[in-house]
């Protein structure tokens, strides 16, 4: 008995002298919000701690969800930066408010088009839009011309995305600004009565490749990298681009902002001027994220399709709107 | 007889004159009160968002869709986990099957597999798995050991004489089951059954991985769009209305009949049935079951480690991960058990209205999801107590909440086996009331709370949803890399995560098993 009050007694010291280990008491540097994937967001932070000795510490969650974090927190928010898969919660914050002008020479680094307007925020990277299908079952003529075709009720029950996901969300954003809001509550409608909800864009790609759905709306790089790997989640899986300015062949910009009420705004700064130059571009060509490099004369990797053939639609990224998209989504029981 | 109750009534008249009373009460109310917070919080929250824009929230088809499918869910697979509690306890306690210490061992075991771990590996060996079948398999191989547990507690508490006398009054042995052993296995079914419905509820990963939407997969998936927005909220009030509702189906079904053996002497042991040549037949339910909630998880998972190598055990965050569950773990079920004590210690010395009342209110916070939890206290912590947002407190505040019921019991079980007695020895040697507490109560008390500490530690090892909406920047357990892992199908890499959550779970299941055998007086 003794014994065990020793050690109910050992266990509460130890927890006790092990508390101020935790993340929170230690200094955490550069305190950036990651809605990137992670392991990207962790070769960026990596090297730019390699080239500055800036520590950073990542909290991870999806876009729109640390973006609405951001604005419940305000000017208190213990981020310094933000980084997103998309524009849409990066207009959320900028809506809000809660960004720092991004210096000059940082968006000098990068062309019009992949910054919004006001340059509160910038493109660190993008994705285009994709229809995966199974290539065992669908040939080039089956194919659907466009995102909205994907409503007709032949395809009930033969294609899918993620739409708890802010790419899905990003892309209904898209459809939203270039057709109106009556168009795409019907294209969600039939989302919901035809279309098979996967909890991840990954998810969905490997159900085209078991041949459970025949095609999947999601973003290009999932397949080069499970291509890049074994690719035993994509080998039957081809990547269909719906170009001619589609709302499908929209290309979703990864967006990063600097928050005013960082107390380490020179470093913010740095880490976002060093994400868009080379250091950070040339993360998006070698590594394994298959992301599309932004950056001024940035080479992405050669693998993927240019992005100047992909015919994207034109939109000011900081239009795209989060909020109009999540409640059409819960409107249409999708959320 | 006549004696007992002097005893109790001299003993109740020296514990009204105990010690250290007044302190714990107000300290048992205060943990109580501060458990409420996230209940309260949410009820706030439903005033503040208004009756049209919470109606036009709740009484909505996709409401109406994730009640169905949450109906589904528990009316399957709380029978189902019944049908092989009840089969495998009778099996291991009432025959002679060969091997039944083994199987004893392996009715417990999938305990130690996280929820989640037993989805990942069916969803490896069979991707197309999905949706309610998908669910209701992997729920109740997760879960059974939740009812076989109070059922084998049960059965080995049986007194025989009562089969026999309707064996004697013509009764063959199908019958004397259903009509005599099935009804004297009421309150353990109940129990196991509410522990099932409340896990089926709160459950996050496992039903996420199959495509499932229950209540909390789609507050998550709320939360993930709209941080804490007010549709996820409404909908944290509809899973909080269905947990209630266990909670008083469960006291309903209980029923009022007193199970309690009288007669003089002890109870025989029943003698095992013979089961001749069913043998081999019978020995497949075991086999099968240990196989599916065994087998399947612990082969797919030496597959992934097998895939992913040396490499993926050399990645600096797993190392991380373990200091870090260790020291949320450890620090947590310290907090929890000193939180708990309180309480503990009113429930044996000071039983009353006050007491019934605390015990409720925690029994009622205890039934909670990790979501609506993890949900307030990002909302509370956001709004009103921001110094501790994002720190560590809060989520070992989430853990308190979640766990408290664990600790308690622990705490008084063992506290009620100290002698009110020898607190007063001590008292009348000049302790003061702190110190008799610290060097005679606890002193007793300290094997109850060491095993409450452990069963709270496991518990916040493998949790997964509070941990994510409430730790500190940079915080990565065990279960959240794991999921972040998986959900970016890297399954390999996610295996060494997974493995060390079942290891670090293994105690529980040897806890478990100790406890059940306890029970029965072994």
């Amino acid at each position: 008995m003794t014994a065990s009050r020793r050690s109910v007694l050992a266990a509460l010291l130890l927890a006790a002298a092990l508390l101020p280990t935790l993340p929170a008491q230690a200094d955490d540097g550069l305190v950036v919000y990651n809605a990137q994937h992670e392991a990207l967001t962790r070769a960026w932070a990596d090297g730019f701690t390699r080239d500055t000795g800036i520590k950073v510490t990542l909290r991870n969650g999806d876009d729109t969800e640390l973006g609405n974090q951001i604005v419940q927190e305000g000017a208190a928010s213990p981020a310094d930066v933000f980084l997103t898969e998309n524009s849409p919660a990066m207009a959320l914050v900028d809506t809000a408010g809660l960004f720092a002008p991004v210096d000059a020479a940082t968006l000098a680094q990068v062309p019009q088009g992949f910054k919004p307007a006001d340059g509160k925020w910038i493109g660190i990277a993008a994705r285009s839009t994709v229809f995966a299908y199974d290539k065992r079952k669908l040939t080039e003529a089956d194919l659907p011309k466009s995102l909205l075709a994907l409503a007709d009720p032949k395809w009930n029950g033969h294609w899918g995305a993620a739409p708890a996901g802010a790419d899905f969300q990003a892309i209904v954003s898209a459809l939203l600004q270039l057709k109106g809001p009556a168009a795409t509550a019907d294209w969600l409608k039939a989302l919901k009565a035809g279309g098979v909800a996967f909890k991840g864009n990954g998810a969905a790609m490997k159900a085209v490749n078991a041949g459970q759905i025949e095609g999947a709306v999601i973003y290009h790089y999932y397949w080069f990298g499970d291509q890049a790997k074994t690719g035993e989640n994509s080998a039957n899986v081809a990547l269909h681009y719906f170009r001619q300015q589609d709302p499908g062949a929209f290309v979703s910009l990864s967006g990063g902002g600097v928050l005013a009420s960082s107390k380490h705004a020179a470093e913010a700064q740095a880490f976002l001027k060093w994400i868009t130059g080379k250091g950070g571009q040339d993360v998006l060509r070698d590594g394994t994220s298959f992301e599309y490099a932004v950056g001024n004369g940035a080479a992405s990797n050669p693998k993927l399709v240019p992005l100047a053939d992909l015919q994207a639609p034109v939109i000011e990224p900081s239009t795209l709107n989060s909020k109009a998209v999540s409640d059409l989504m819960t409107a249409a029981g999708l959320l | 007889m006549t004696t007992t109750s002097m005893a109790g009534r001299v003993g109740g008249g020296l514990q009204r004159q105990g010690l250290a009373g007044m302190p714990l009460a107000a300290l048992a109310v205060a943990v109580s009160f501060g458990s409420l917070l996230p209940l309260a919080f949410i009820a706030l929250v439903a005033v503040q968002t208004g009756w049209t824009v919470s109606a036009a929230l709740i009484f909505r088809p996709r409401v109406a869709e994730l009640l169905a499918n949450t109906a589904w869910l528990v009316l399957l697979t709380v029978p189902l986990t019944g049908v092989f509690g009840v089969a495998l306890a009778w099996l291991t306690e009432r025959t002679d099957l060969p091997g039944r210490r083994l199987w004893r061992w392996l009715a417990v075991a999938p305990l130690a597999v996280p929820a989640f771990v037993h989805s990942y590996a069916w969803i490896s060996v069979a991707p197309g798995l999905s949706g309610l079948p998908a669910g209701v398999l992997i729920a109740t191989l997760a879960y059974f050991p939740f009812m076989y547990l109070p059922v084998v507690a049960a059965l080995r508490r049986l007194d025989p004489a009562l089969e026999e006398a309707a064996a004697s009054l013509g009764h063959g042995p199908l019958r004397t089951f259903m009509r005599v052993v099935l009804p004297q296995l009421r309150l353990a079914l109940c129990g196991g059954a509410l522990l099932v419905g409340l896990h089926l509820l709160g459950e996050y990963g496992l039903f996420a991985m199959v495509r499932f939407d229950t209540f909390t997969t789609a507050i998550i998936d709320q939360f993930r769009s709209t941080f804490n927005g007010p549709a996820a909220n409404m909908l944290a009030a509809v899973l909080v209305a269905c947990c209630l509702a266990l909670l008083v189906g469960e006291y309903r079904l209980r029923g009022w009949a007193r199970y309690a053996r009288i007669g003089a002497g002890a109870a025989r042991a029943p003698n095992p049935v013979s089961l001749g040549h069913l043998t081999v037949p019978a020995l497949l339910l075991p086999v099968i079951i240990a196989a599916l909630s065994l087998g399947v998880p612990l082969l797919t998972l030496g597959g992934w480690l097998g895939a992913g190598g040396v490499a993926a055990w050399l990645s600096p965050q797993l190392g991380s991960a373990v200091l870090q569950t260790a020291v949320l773990s450890l620090s947590g079920a310290a907090l929890t058990t000193l939180a708990a004590l309180p309480i503990a210690w009113l429930a044996v010395r000071r039983p009353g209205a006050l007491l019934r009342l605390l015990e409720g209110s925690n029994y009622i916070v205890g039934a909670l999801p990790g979501v609506v939890i993890g949900l307030a206290l990002v909302t509370i912590t956001i709004r009103v107590a921001h110094p501790i947002y994002q720190t560590v407190w809060t989520v070992l505040l989430a853990y308190a909440v979640m766990f408290l019921p664990r600790a308690i019991l622990g705490l008084r079980a063992s506290l009620a086996q100290a002698p009110v007695s020898l607190e007063e020895v001590a008292h009348s040697l000049g302790r003061s009331p702190g110190r008799t507490l610290w060097s005679v109560t606890l002193r007793l008390a300290a094997p109850g709370a060491a095993a409450g500490m452990a069963l709270v530690a496991l518990g916040i090892a493998n949790e997964l949803t509070a941990t994510q909406m409430l730790a500190p920047n940079g915080t990565q357990t065990l279960a959240t890399a794991f999921w972040s892992l998986s959900g970016e199908l890297d399954y390999a890499a996610a295996a060494p995560y997974a493995l060390l959550m079942i290891i670090v779970s293994l105690p529980l299941v040897w806890l478990l098993h100790a406890q059940s055998n306890r029970l029965a007086g072994r």
